[in-house]
């Protein structure tokens, strides 16, 4: 077996001096959609922008494609291959939806652009009329869409999703699993941190269950909801 | 007023506003994307012009010229470049207090390099060529150049728009600017996007500086005048906005060139010399602006500093050690008039360690407790020398009441100035200081009928029981043990708690009923009037003052004992200014160059010793070492 495509072992995070997470470990597979499930503040999101490099972090391993990625800076991770939609979604309110894809495009690590315009509109429609919207103007769920296309543009393996079910309407969300099953079915990987059990059950292979930081659960997607928490 | 006198004078200010627009917009731009207020921005401005100076006059013929200036601001882009990679990369991390000095240290470090380069002597360019001669308007000459600069500043503001809005280094600056983090996620090089608007901003600096070439002559007090004036139009315009800033630099351009129009009018019998007023009119744009829109013209609300979490250890009354050391210092105090005889210059030095305890003193209960970083306190320290020595030498009064005067001096100043300080944050609150304190010492620089202009005043000398050097000296003391132990009543008292509340969550304070903004009042008129007992402590100790008194180097070096001491400590203020003026009355008297020497001290502060000479001890003695 060839190794995983994401490989965590040990990580401590923290935010100053508290300590956000402790020696959480694991894996995500090429091509494997993975579910990170726990409480608010259990340290979902934390574990996501550690991967990135957006908090202080220390791991045993920290490895993408087998490579060590735990003294590189954030910008050097994305370009390994590493797309980052955050929990807030973070969309410059100030740039139009065009320019906001514009500033995240580059071509993957095999050096292929594989999102034109066309392709991202046929995944999210709704864009489509939007390229000349001030960030700032698009709706919730026009921006959280808008995030993911953002995070798509750098041509990634691996997707790091923070919540996109959170703070859009329950329409929003079917598009959005909809969407984020096809870029499955492309062979994308994707970390998935989501309180949405239901959209996880979508689209996941399998789970891990954060409880205050600590590695609490982890195991087969179907096998989730049986969990006590 | 004539209409000619004032369209002359509006061709001229905006002439003045070009370059003024340059090194506000490369301010804002640079404390848009990397957060830091570059205090080294006026130095750029002036190298700028010195280079310009230089080369325009060795490159010959027109290209030489022009070539010449825009070579000018290209190298001061070069070296706005250098230290980023050299400097500003290691400090992104440090709180912004720390920033602030540490980039003013490097103001220092140039303003030495341009003596060492280029002398004393101002320095006059030559004239531009093919704009050497002057047009008609409305019957008056306007110099050519003047009407070329007035046009340069819409240009480039104007190529600054496009660059921002057009180009893809634009788009990316306006993105970083709302949340670099998510730049840097989606793959953008942080460090190389921070180089190059560092090096953009010092080139807009230098660029404004150079164009100044054929306008006025280089000397080595603009980088201080340039960078106070550049702070009034940020304030005014909106930290951040570049139409903001060039807008702010017209209108305070603007009403200058009215008020120098006017001339003198004449208003209820009373005769004003209108061209007089310039600086406090420019106070008063700002004030104006500062209660109707606080974010400035074109600024958005400032969000809530995000304080980094300084984990400050609680403050304790002072335990058995603490007291006996402090008793053991007073009688070291006491003891030195009678070394006198083995050592004459100690009293000397001993009273100027006093009124350096003083002053550091007060500053620190602003900065500590307070939280609000002053980089202008020199103005109550000046307005407290100023206030005593007209009462005692124009007025005639006795010493005491005279030192009176001098206490209400700066604290009506502080309770003006300090109205609008505190209503700011962090950087902001920092650049109106200073700002404040630049308008302070120009009114005493100009007002030579009352504050004898550059001579100052002569002959401030104390009565008796003053006027022996132990007299004074212990006169001095008192006022000093007096003022800390004050200062450790007010920190302990429920206003001091109040005031510590508010630094820490203002917003927690707030909804807890504390006025926030009536503590920290408070506590900046405190702060203001025992700065001017130390001023007038220097008045009479010194005997004479001038503006240097004021100006903005002593603001500097009481942020420096402030640090040098240790922000967190309460011993720090008395540590930090001993230290310091043993290090100033030794060492620096030695050099011509003691500004470099104290910018590398800052730095070195800065970059290794951020918990100062206190937090060096008690880390010291708790054996410890520091939790990184
Ligand atoms: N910016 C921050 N500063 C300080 N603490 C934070 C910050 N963000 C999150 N935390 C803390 O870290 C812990 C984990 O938070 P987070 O990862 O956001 O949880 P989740 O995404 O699972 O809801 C929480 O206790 C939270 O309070
Ligand atoms: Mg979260």
């Amino acid at each position: 077996m060839s190794a995983p495509l994401l490989e965590i072992d040990g990580l401590d995070a923290w935010y100053g001096p508290a300590q956000a997470l402790f020696g959480l470990s694991l894996t995500v597979a090429r091509g494997e959609a993975v579910a990170l499930i726990g409480r608010n503040g259990a340290g979902k999101s934390t574990s996501l922008k550690a991967v990135m490099g957006l908090v202080r972090r220390r791991a045993r391993r920290l490895a993408l494609d087998g490579a060590d990625i735990s003294a590189l800076t954030t910008h050097r991770i994305a370009r390994l291959g590493v797309g980052y939609v955050p929990e807030d979604r973070r969309i410059f309110t100030d740039l139009t939806m065009e320019e906001n894809i514009g500033l995240a495009r580059r071509p993957g690590r095999d050096g292929a652009d594989r999102w034109p315009l066309e392709r991202l509109f046929a995944l999210f429609p709704n864009l489509a009329d939007l390229r000349g919207r001030r960030g700032g103007a698009m709706s919730g769920g026009e921006q959280q869409m808008l995030a993911v296309a953002r995070a798509l543009v750098g041509n990634p393996e691996l997707l790091l999703l923070d919540e996109p079910s959170e703070g859009v309407a329950p329409i929003i969300v079917e598009q959005m699993t909809a969407a984020l099953r096809e870029l499955k079915a492309t062979g994308l990987s994707i970390l998935l941190s989501e309180q949405n059990v239901a959209l996880c059950e979508e689209l996941c292979d399998r789970a891990y269950r954060i409880d205050q930081g600590e590695l609490g659960w982890s195991g087969p997607m179907a096998a989730a909801r049986l969990t006590a928490d | 007023m004539a209409l000619d006198a004032l369209a002359f004078q509006m061709i001229n200010g905006l002439a003045s506003a070009s370059g003024l627009f340059f090194v506000a917009a490369g301010l804002s731009i640079i404390f848009g994307v990397t957060r830091i207020v570059n205090m080294a921005h006026g130095a750029f401005y002036m190298l700028g012009l010195y280079l310009a100076v230089t080369l325009a006059d060795r490159l010959p013929g027109p290209l030489g010229y022009w070539g010449g200036l825009l070579l000018a601001a290209l190298a001061v882009g070069l070296l706005g470049a250098a230290v980023e990679v050299l400097l500003l990369r290691r400090i992104y991390h440090v709180p912004e207090l720390y920033q602030l000095v540490a980039t003013f240290a490097l103001a220092l470090i140039l303003n030495d390099a341009a003596l060492w380069l280029w002398g004393p002597e101002d320095l006059l360019g030559p004239r531009a060529p093919g704009l050497k001669g002057s047009v008609e308007l409305i019957g008056r000459r306007l110099p050519e150049y003047d009407v070329f600069l007035a046009f340069a500043g819409p240009a480039v503001l104007l190529a600054l728009h496009l660059l921002m809005k057009r180009t893809r280094f634009g788009r990316t600056v306006r993105a970083a600017t709302q949340d670099r983090e998510m730049v840097a996620a989606l793959g953008i090089n942080e460090a190389l996007l921070f180089t190059a608007v560092f090096a953009l901003g010092a080139f807009l600096a230098g660029l404004g500086g150079a164009l100044q070439t054929a306008r006025e002559p280089a000397n080595l007090n603009l980088d201080l005048a340039v960078l106070g004036d550049a702070f009034v139009v940020v304030v005014i315009g909106g930290m951040g906005s570049i139409p903001g800033a060039y807008l702010a630099a017209v209108l305070v351009a603007l009403v200058k060139a009215l008020c120098i129009a006017l001339g003198t009018v004449e208003i209820a019998g009373l005769a004003f010399n209108m061209s007089k007023l310039t600086l406090v009119a420019e106070f008063l744009v700002m004030a104006l602006v500062l209660v109707l829109r606080p974010q400035g013209l074109f600024g958005r609300p400032q969000a809530a500093a995000a304080r980094a979490a300084a984990s400050e250890a609680p403050l304790r009354p002072m335990g058995g050690t603490g007291r006996a050391l402090a008793l053991a210092a007073l009688a070291v105090a006491l003891a030195v008039p009678a070394l006198a005889t083995v050592w004459a210059y100690a009293p000397v030095l001993a009273l100027d360690m006093l009124i350096a305890v003083t002053f550091a003193a007060s500053l620190h209960l602003l900065m500590g407790p307070g939280g609000m970083a002053s980089f202008g306190h020199a103005a109550y320290f000046g307005l407290g020398a100023y206030g005593t020595a007209l009462a005692a030498t124009g007025l005639g009064l006795p010493t005491l009441p005279a030192f009176a005067v001098g206490i209400l001096a700066a604290g009506a100043g502080a309770l003006l100035f300090g109205w609008f300080c505190v209503r700011l944050e962090g950087v902001y609150l920092a650049m109106l200081t200073l700002a404040f304190a630049q308008i302070v010492w120009s009114v005493v620089f100009q007002w030579e009928e009352v504050t004898g202009g550059s001579n100052g005043l002569i002959g401030i000398w104390p009565d008796w029981p003053f006027d022996s050097r132990a007299g004074l000296y212990l006169a001095a003391l008192a006022v000093t043990v007096a003022g800390l132990y004050l200062i450790r009543r007010l920190i302990f008292a429920p206003f001091g708690h109040a005031l510590r509340a508010g630094r820490d969550a203002r917003m927690r304070a707030e909804a807890s009923g504390i006025d926030v903004a009536r503590i920290r009042w408070l506590a900046f008129t405190a702060s203001g009037m025992l700065a001017g007992a130390a001023g007038g402590l220097y008045a009479f100790a010194k005997g004479s003052i001038s503006p240097e008194t004021l100006a903005v180097g002593r603001s500097i070096d009481a942020l420096v004992m402030v640090l040098l001491g240790g922000l967190a400590s309460p011993a720090g203020p008395v540590l930090g200014a001993g230290a310091f003026t043993l290090l100033q009355d030794t060492v620096m008297r030695e050099t011509d160059y003691w500004r470099a020497l104290l910018g590398a001290l800052i730095l070195a502060l800065v970059l290794l010793f951020p918990g100062g000479i206190a937090g060096g001890l008690s880390r010291l003695f708790a054996g410890g070492r520091a939790d990184g």
